[in-house]
């Protein structure tokens, strides 16, 4: 008998050091990525000087190489600002239509067939976008007759970041109690205004934790990005011209360069890095503060309180691949 | 206003909720609904402000008249229906906002856009419900840190502040201590003198304090209504008997 407790015990411990280990090889590797970035991209911002790095001019092959990523950094901007307008338009009034305005047998078939657009691999959404809004763009909206650019760009990625927009939303109205919704109905209020005057604000930093999670999504997609933006490196004056985003840049340059313009392309990754983390802390920031909040009215009101639309870590899983 | 049920028979899909109730319900009186759970008188309440037309595959026939006015006629409009005959829940559900705001709620959905008439119905409102001098002070407060008796006085202000005619009331203290429950008591006395009010309660003490009228439901079928002193000191069905006296429900 002692000789199989024994070896319980031994395999108890394995099993445990192996959870750690699989556990620790995330910190690890989120750790090492970072030293990567900074120990590269860091000493080379500082050699070429912040003015001469967030300066205009990108030519890192030229004779007189200039690394300056201002134009893809406002590009990128733009393009995420405008994505997520077009997502968190067109994401937020279907999560609302499918809330309460359309037939309850059309609610499933509509999310799921959401729910798979957030499966396409985005290569194929750039296809998409290069065969078919490109040239729409080109012949119907654009007045200069280039189809490429930031509102072709904007359009891909906004329908990229549809299905996070609209579950996450969907999801928070949902976890607004149903009570709120009949006590507004029972003071005379329509359903729109039910809608929009009870459950939306009750429903606001789900919403919000969803946004943050779509801009995070748009300021780093990559692929479908390169297909459609044009990707010259100049200054965006107009939506409909070639310019290049920050991530782009990266994949366009990273086969073929060497040497500093390959720390260039390091230093812009740095760059990227931080608007991931302001992102991501300012999610986590906005979900706790929603937890804090639940966590006192619970309190107060003892066990029966409902939380009032959490995040879902699912969506948030899936919407930051 | 008189609220006038004949030949009321509901069906949750195809079971039977209420049948076949008769009722009148005098202006300016509190009216008791009692019964054992499941017997049809949430139900039955939710009907005068037809709140049940949220519920899928609900069925009524019959026919429904408030202050004369055929509530299921096609030119009634609902959401007037319900300002009029406002509605307090079981379970406190003040919105997620600041009190005042859930005073003003009504006012503004029919459109009350001036700040001092707000501020005078949100005043007038909590005034009416006895709670003002409570929250006085803190009207920008979320109406979420409350305690639950004063959440679900602060859910009859909001009520008022519609100017309903008819307050429903489905068991408005059950969620409460005795002291919350004496003073929403207390506030429904004050108020029979201007609103028709319907409440649903479990506690036959509280009929008897507050009703003058009761009507004992049981299995969808309204068995006795009558002055509230007549069906418990003399109840002319068994059932009612057997109920009141506390030998089921
Ligand atoms: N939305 C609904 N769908 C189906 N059945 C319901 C629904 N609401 C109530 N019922 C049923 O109708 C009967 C009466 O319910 P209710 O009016 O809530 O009773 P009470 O308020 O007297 O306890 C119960 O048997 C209940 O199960
Ligand atoms: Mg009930």
């Amino acid at each position: 008998m002692k000789s199989i407790y024994g070896f319980v015990h031994v395999r108890e411990k394995l099993m445990r050091g192996l959870f750690l280990a699989c556990a620790l090889f995330s910190v690890v590797a989120l750790a090492t990525i970072t030293v990567f970035l900074l120990a590269n991209g860091l000493p080379f911002i500082a050699e070429i000087g912040l003015g001469e790095f967030f300066g205009t001019r990108w030519a890192p092959l030229s004779d007189t190489p200039a690394y300056g990523i201002l134009s893809m950094l406002v590009a990128s901007l733009y393009v995420t600002a405008l994505s997520v307008l077009i997502g968190v338009g067109i994401g937020l009034l279907t999560a609302i239509c499918l809330y309460k305005f359309c037939p309850r047998w059309l609610v499933s078939p509509i999310r799921q067939m959401v729910n798979l657009l957030s499966g396409i691999p985005s290569v194929i959404f750039g296809l998409f976008g290069m065969t078919v809004i490109v040239p729409f763009i080109r012949d119907y909206i654009s007045p200069s007759g280039v189809g490429y650019g930031i509102l072709s760009s904007a359009l891909v990625l906004g329908i990229m970041i549809l299905p996070t927009i609209v579950s996450v939303s969907l999801d928070a109205m949902q976890a607004v109690p149903g009570s709120y919704f009949e006590g507004a109905l029972a003071l005379g209020s329509t359903r729109e205004q039910a809608t929009f005057r009870v459950m939306l604000p009750a429903a606001k930093s789900g919403i919000l934790a969803g946004v943050v999670l779509a801009v995070g999504r748009a300021i780093g997609e990559t692929m479908a990005v390169i297909m459609v933006v044009g990707n010259s490196p100049e200054m965006p004056v107009s939506l409909f011209q070639s310019v290049r985003t920050l991530t782009a840049n990266i994949a366009l340059g990273a086969t073929e360069m060497k040497g500093d313009p390959e720390r260039a392309l390091i230093a812009t990754g740095v760059v990227l890095f931080v608007f991931t983390l302001l992102l991501n802390t300012s999610f986590s920031l906005l979900k706790r503060d929603k937890t804090e909040k639940d966590d006192r009215k619970s309190r107060r009101k003892g066990k029966n309180s409902t939380p009032v639309a959490p995040a879902k870590p699912g969506s948030a899983k899936e919407a930051q691949s | 206003m008189n609220i006038s049920v004949r030949n009321c028979n509901l069906w949750y899909g195809d079971f039977q909720a209420l049948k076949n109730i008769n009722m009148d319900i005098s202006n300016r009186e509190v009216t008791a609904f009692i019964g054992p759970s499941g017997c049809g008188k949430s139900t039955f309440l939710k009907i005068l402000n037809r709140m049940n037309d949220l519920v899928d595959g609900c069925r009524i026939t019959g026919s429904f008249h408030i202050g004369g006015v055929d509530i299921f006629d096609k030119s009634t409009d609902v959401n007037l229906l319900r300002k009029k005959v406002g509605m307090v829940f079981q379970k406190p559900n003040p919105f997620p906002m600041s009190i005042y705001d859930n005073i003003a709620f009504a006012p503004r959905t029919f459109g009350v856009r001036k700040k001092a008439e707000l501020d005078r119905i949100v005043e007038d409102s909590l005034r009416r419900a006895s709670i003002w001098d409570e929250v006085k002070d803190r009207l920008k407060k979320s109406a979420l840190g409350m305690s639950g008796g004063q959440q679900q006085r602060l859910c009859i202000a909001r009520a008022l502040a519609a100017n309903p005619d008819i307050l429903l009331m489905d068991e408005p203290t059950s969620a409460l201590d005795p002291i919350s429950t004496g003073k929403i008591e207390a506030l429904m006395s004050e108020l029979k003198q201007e609103l028709t009010i319907v409440i649903v309660t479990h506690n036959m003490q509280q009929a008897t304090r507050i009703a003058d009228k009761t009507a004992f439901f049981y299995l969808g079928e309204l068995i006795e209504y009558d002055t509230t002193e007549k069906l418990f000191s003399c109840p002319t069905d068994r059932r009612t008997e057997n109920y009141i006296t506390g030998r089921f429900g």
